[in-house]
């Protein structure tokens, strides 16, 4: 009986009063290495792999867009010397024709931009060049995407739902072609196939 | 008038209760626990990426493998040869990519390949490494970057 009574006269609890130490002690270590930063980029969709015997498609030479990068920077837009600078507008006209040039093309989605470089060209000015491209192509989306939704196309991309069709991009598809580089230059890696 | 004040604010309790100090505490800590992604790799080259402007997010972190292509750092601050790593260590052999990222995708058929390659490799190696991505059929990439500053244009 006694023993009974000393039992229940003491309190069976967990002290809770260092509880909030231990959670900011956690909560301090992942602050330290949590890295919230998403990763950031240029998407891009490679070619598949060549069959050895599929002929490649046929292309139109004014759909055609040809950019061409030496290994100094230096480049060339169909045929043409240019500033890195004047590829976005190039772009944009190439793209959004609807056939009304000669030499650019037909509809934006027969338009492909083929973008190809020396091997040599330091991947920074790659990156710059893509990007101009890129940006041409944002440029020409943004501006459809005002014209028939009032609203930028990130905007627009956000209102979608998850069935909706993204008018935007049926209308004027990326397409960048990252041509087939030169076999045999270098020879640093064994050519595919 | 000052007396009423006086009264009133002596009526009320000064202190703040911290009964609920602990559960919101715990808010925050399981919110990082989740967002959190602790540095698995240890870079063996040098990455400086370079910026640019029409740049996307990646939403889907899970998807994501990396791949690290860059001079081979050396003691102290210097580099040597450009090399390309793959998780925790360097590629040797190039042909040996498409039988790593043949066996990635098997498991993960939409990944996408984050290249994270220093701004002063060579592009022919960066095509190299594409044919070997091509042949492994991983054809989704994204060319990490940094965001530029908007400049006037």
């Amino acid at each position: 009986m006694p023993l009974l009574q000393r039992r229940t006269s003491r309190e069976a609890e967990i002290p809770t009063a260092s509880m909030a130490d231990i959670a900011f002690l956690l909560l301090i270590f992942f602050l330290v290495t949590t890295t919230i930063n998403v990763d950031s980029g240029i998407y891009m969709q490679l070619p598949p792999k060549l069959e050895e015997d599929t002929p490649p498609p046929e292309i139109r030479q004014r759909n055609l867009l040809a950019v061409l990068v030496n290994s100094t920077g230096d480049v060339l837009v169909d045929g043409e010397f240019m500033q890195i600078s004047q590829i976005r507008g190039e772009v944009v006209r190439h793209v959004t024709n609807e056939g009304r040039l000669p030499n650019y093309s037909e509809n934006p989605d027969l338009a492909i931009v083929s973008f190809k470089t020396e091997r040599g060209l330091p991947y920074g000015r790659y990156i710059e060049v893509l990007d101009e491209i890129k940006s041409a192509y944002i440029e020409i989306r943004d501006d459809y995407s005002r014209q028939v939704a009032g609203v930028d196309y990130t905007t627009y991309k956000g209102q979608l739902g998850e069935d909706d069709e993204d008018a935007v991009a049926t209308k004027y598809p990326i397409k960048i072609s990252l041509a087939e580089p030169d076999p045999g230059v270098g020879g640093a890696a064994a050519p595919a196939g | 008038m000052s007396v009423h004040f006086k009264k009133k604010s002596a009526n009320t309790k000064q202190d703040i209760p911290t009964a609920s100090l602990p559960d919101i505490i715990f808010m925050l800590l399981i919110f990082f626990m989740v967002t959190t992604v602790l540095r698995e790799t240890e870079l063996l080259v040098r990455t400086t990426l370079p910026q640019a402007e029409a740049i996307e997010k990646i939403e889907q972190k899970r998807l994501v493998s990396y791949m690290y292509i860059g001079p081979e750092k050396l003691e102290g601050t210097q580099v040597g040869e450009p090399a390309v790593q793959i998780d925790d260590a360097i590629v040797d052999d190039l042909t040996e990519i498409r039988n790593i990222m043949y066996r990635k995708v098997l498991e993960e058929p939409r990944m996408i390949i984050s290249m994270r390659v220093d701004r002063e490799v060579e592009t022919g190696l960066l095509y190299d490494v594409q044919q070997e991505l091509r042949e492994a059929e991983t054809l989704r990439i994204n060319y990490s970057t940094t965001r530029e500053a908007p400049s006037g244009g």
